[in-house]
């Protein structure tokens, strides 16, 4: 008895371990090679997003500065002109940067945007060897003009690009 | 004694005096009632309908006319519909509710009926953040509109009111708190309403638009963003701003100011003043500032400002270390011993101008203020004294402006002593030529040029004029150098000293000399010892010069050239002036903002600033500077902090006497309230937290006689047949070294321009607009040509601080421009 209850055990134990050998699939990722995809609601590095047109939704009204709990965002504005325009309206974001190490990925920017330009998007690979390349400029954030756009600043004709604002839906997933 | 009335606000007993607006009494109490279009420094309006609350008098019986009991409490008859608290007078045992159901039922109707035209563009607006629309709307407002919003009024967004305001007629409420700001308080009517219903919108009806040089203030009362000035446009976002209580340094006022500054990447990463806001002082400048205080901030930031101490080697000035130009500094001053002078500006602080004066005592040399404004000595004497204010100034008292035309050059003194003579204060204007002043003026008075003392002498001696002075309970007299030089403005002082102190009109609050000086400082400099000297270029002559913070050579070219054949020239400035050009060694200054201090104003009110950026480069303050001078020379001079200087000072000028900086940081509670949350009542300016600063004692007070000080005899320099007389006149936007550096002035500032008679003109073959070549003092200059009628023939008006070399009355000549 003493002697074949842990031989049983053992068996057991084995069989358990066999089986996770031979019969089910490994959850291990690869990564970097391989990378699993995010879920809908992931909060990874912020982008600045931009209109079909190229035109940035940015408007550099800094509220997201004024919502950010780490005091990350430090936005500065200038005047747009229909020689140079950079977003619809009077105002785009001259400086737009993020300090990485400070921001929390809350997403309290995302709340506070007006016009829905900045937008907490998938990237989560977030490196740097020194506290100035952990601040991430404007150039890094704005997403890339997107086909049929144009770059910013644009020429445009006056008249047309006069609401900084535009009409907002109910927010979707 | 004023007769006081109870009320009841929200079941809160109040006692105000009778004639009180319900909504300044709640005010009073802690009760905020809200409102857009009353303002309490101008009368009530009713325009925006706010403010309504329910309101319920006393039911009085006809027959007894005593009050109806109803359980032994009076019976109120509440008002059948919603009454505007802003129009309402209190009355004994008025009952008020601001809260009640009804009264916010109305509150709600009229902010959501106010929002039907507005934009809500807050994101991009200036105003965002510090709007009296947004936080009563939080406050007050019903959350949800019930009116649909594709069918918002459309309007204009960027309308240039003038290029120093913008107008989003979109955002505008119509409260008209700017068109009767300017109708009421700036007595500048530039601003009007169009139109009517909904179509209603503010226009500029003057030529240049929005002419007014008090202008910057609509932006502060603006309950909205319609008003927002072009200097600040999208610079920051109000929460982003750190702020710093200051003084204004552009004329001696001494207006309290706020610089509200930020870290800029614009800027290369540095602290940079983003916008001037006025501080509420209700003695000096209530809760008002002037478009030049507002918007020639500017010179800090330069890039142009000096960085490092300059030498003179081999010819060409070059950059040295501070103790190389401190040593050759102290070496050439000792060397000089008697034979240096120190020639001071009144842009200096007190803190400055005392070291420095300590340092002239040292070497035994002259110290030497320099100015075109004489007089301070008598203004020391009989100037104001603790107690004053205009504002307290009415009926029954008497303001003397003699030869000043206090619009260009104190523009915050015009504002108050016309809001005196509008309170039935007599104002009498002496003056050669037209002035602002004048329409508000009770009696004006005329002189040839020349005639400025003889004619102000002879003011006794008329009837009206004379019994006016003589029987004023208060008289102030403000004088300055219009059309005059220092010795012609000395002897007005004399003459007008003469008239207050043998009408006894001194020594007392509200009574009193006061000189209309170019700088915020030359009070200060006149009560530490710093004279003027009559003929400065003879007294440069082969002396071994220290100037801080004057540029003679840019303002005269006679100047430059006895700098140039005066020994050593050591100059301490913050940009790379004329003056700096010619010395051998070049001290870089910092900038007022970038330090602490204390002005003394033309009223003789001590005041303090503090720092409101970091220090330029390697700038050092003036009188750390001086003191490490006099430190070199085995002087016991102090260059730590401000405050141990000014005690110091204290202790040794007796006029000082008792003063310190925690005394000057005082403050007292100030009607109205502003500042605070509250920002829909007074407007944006700041509330004082920093203190109000102390008068100067009286050197002389009433009883004692002073000496009667002697006046010049016989006349000025007078037009000649043949030329025309040049006479100096101060133009509030000029190129002085704190001004041009503004870009946004530039239209303000002009080109040098002479004014002349339209006869004269027409003798010389020249019309307005026109350009022309003046041969002054063997130099020539192109200058435009405009007509006034107004100015006496045979004069031409030069502006001071142009460029053009005009410090005293002289012949002109006149050519056409080439």
């Amino acid at each position: 008895m003493r002697v074949v209850e842990p031989v049983v055990e053992l068996a057991r134990g084995l069989a358990t371990t066999l089986r996770m050998i031979f019969g089910e699939k490994p959850v291990t990722v690869q990564y970097p090679e391989e990378k699993r995809p995010v879920r809908p609601r992931f909060r990874g590095r912020h982008v600045l997003k931009r209109y079909d047109n190229g035109l940035e939704k940015c408007i550099g009204c800094a509220l997201c500065a004024a919502a950010c709990p780490a005091d990350a965002i430090f936005v500065e504005a200038s005047e747009n002109t229909d020689e140079a325009r950079y977003s619809p309206g009077d105002r785009y974001a001259s400086t737009y940067e993020i300090n990485m190490l400070r921001c929390i990925f809350c997403g309290f920017c995302e709340d506070a945007c007006p016009t829905e330009a900045i937008v907490l998007g998938d990237n989560y690979e977030l490196s740097f060897t020194s506290r100035r390349e952990a601040i991430y400029p404007k150039e890094m954030l704005i997403e890339p003009v997107p086909p049929g756009g144009q770059p910013t600043p644009q020429k445009t004709p006056p008249g047309v690009f006069t609401r900084s604002v535009p009409e907002m839906k109910d927010s979707q997933d | 004694m004023t007769e006081l009335v109870t009320l009841s606000i929200d079941g809160k007993q109040v006692t105000v005096p009778k004639g009180t607006l319900v909504v300044d009494a709640a005010k009073q109490a802690g009760i905020d009632i809200p409102v857009f279009c009353y303002h309490p420094k101008m009368e009530p309006a009713g325009m925006c309908r706010m403010c309504l609350v329910e309101l319920g008098r006393p039911m009085i019986d006809r027959a007894t006319g005593q009050p109806v009991l109803e359980n032994g409490q009076p019976k109120i008859q509440w008002a059948p519909k919603l009454e505007t608290a802003c129009t309402n007078v209190v009355s004994d045992g008025m009952v008020v509710l601001t809260r009640s159901e009804k009264a916010r039922a109305g509150q709600q109707e009229i902010l959501e009926f106010l929002l039907t035209s507005h934009p809500l563009d807050c994101p991009v607006c200036d105003k965002g953040g510090e709007c009296p629309l947004q936080n009563l709307t939080l406050d007050y407002g019903p959350g949800k509109s019930r009116f649909l919003y594709n069918e918002k009024h459309h309007a204009e967004k960027h309308v240039p009111l003038g290029e120093l305001i913008w107008l989003d007629r979109e955002r505008c409420i119509q409260c008209g708190r700017c068109v009767r700001f300017q109708r009421l308080v700036a007595g500048e009517p530039v601003l009007a309403f169009d139109e009517r219903g909904r179509d209603t919108e503010i226009i500029t009806n003057s030529e240049p638009a929005f002419d007014s040089i008090f202008s910057g203030n609509t932006t502060d009362i603006c309950p909205v963003g319609a008003l927002t000035t072009a200097d600040f446009r999208f610079g920051a976002r109000p929460w982003e701003l750190k702020s710093a209580a200051s003084l204004c340094a552009q004329c001696p006022v001494g207006c309290n100011i706020t610089f509200n500054t930020r870290r800029e990447a614009k800027s290369g990463g540095r602290v940079v003043i983003k916008r001037v806001m006025p501080r509420q002082n209700e003695e000096v400048n209530e809760i008002w500032i002037c478009d030049k205080g507002r918007f020639a901030y500017h010179f800090t930031e330069s890039e142009a400002r000096l960085r490092q101490p300059l030498i003179r080697r081999n010819g060409q000035l070059q950059p040295a270390s501070w103790e190389e130009a401190l040593d050759l500094a102290a070496a050439k001053l000792k060397a000089a011993g008697k034979d240096a002078l120190i020639l001071a500006g009144g842009r200096l602080s007190n803190e400055d101008l005392f070291n420095l004066k300590k340092l002239a005592d040292g070497l035994g040399a002259q110290s030497v203020l320099y100015t075109h404004v004489g007089g301070g000595d008598l203004v020391t004497q009989i100037g104001l004294a603790s107690g004053t204010n205009l504002a307290d100034l009415g009926k029954g008292d008497t303001i003397l402006v003699a030869a000043c035309d206090l619009y260009e050059e104190a523009p915050i003194w015009w504002l108050r002593v016309k809001q005196a003579a509008d309170r039935g204060a007599t104002l009498i204007v002496v003056n050669a030529r037209a002035t602002r002043l004048d329409k508000h003026a009770g009696y004006v008075v005329r002189y040839a040029p020349g005639d400025e003392t003889v004619t102000l002498q002879g003011l006794l001696k008329q009837d009206k004029i004379g019994a006016a002075i003589r029987e004023a309970g208060n008289l102030l007299v403000f004088y300055a150098a219009d059309g005059l030089d220092l010795n012609g403005s000395t002897s007005v002082a004399a003459a007008c000293a003469n008239l207050l102190i043998e009408t006894g009109h001194f020594g007392r609050p509200n009574n009193g000399l006061i000189g209309v000086w170019p700088h915020a400082n030359d009070q200060g400099a006149w009560e530490i010892g710093f004279r003027p000297e009559a003929d400065l270029a003879a007294a440069l002559k082969g002396k071994t010069v220290y100037i801080a913070a004057a540029d003679p050579a840019g303002d005269d070219p006679r100047l430059a050239k006895a700098l140039q054949d005066a020994g050593t020239v050591i100059v301490q400035e913050l940009f790379q002036t004329a003056t700096a050009s010619l010395a051998e060694v070049v001290l870089p200054a910092a900038a007022y903002t970038e330090r602490e201090g204390t002005f003394t104003s033309g009223e003789r009110r001590v005041q303090r600033y503090y720092p409101a950026v970091p220090r330029w480069a390697e700038t050092k303050a003036d009188y750390v500077i001086t003191a490490e001078i006099g430190q070199r020379l085995g002087l016991d001079l102090e260059a730590g902090a401000p405050a141990l200087v000014f005690n110091r000072l204290t202790a040794e000028i007796t006029a000082f006497a008792g003063l310190s900086y925690r005394k000057l940081a005082e403050v007292r509670p100030q009607w109205p309230i502003v500042g605070r949350a509250d920002l829909y009542y007074g407007g944006t300016t700041y509330e004082n937290k920093q203190g109000l600063g102390v008068h100067l004692a009286a050197a002389a007070s009433a009883g004692e006689s002073p000496h009667l000080p002697e006046v010049r005899k016989g006349s000025g320099p007078r037009p000649q047949e043949d030329a025309l007389l040049a006479v100096p006149v101060t133009k509030l936007y000029d190129l002085g070294v704190t001004v041009r550096s503004s870009v946004l002035l530039e239209a303000r500032i002009g080109l040098p321009a002479i004014t002349i008679h339209p006869l004269t003109a027409e003798k010389m073959g020249l019309k307005a607009g026109e350009k022309a070549m003046i041969g002054l003092g063997g130099h020539e200059n192109e200058v435009l040509v405009k007509l006034d009628e107004t100015i006496p023939a045979g004069v031409a008006l030069v502006p001071r601080s142009m460029g053009l070399p005009v410090s005293a009355p002289a012949p002109l000549s006149v050519g056409k421009a080439k």
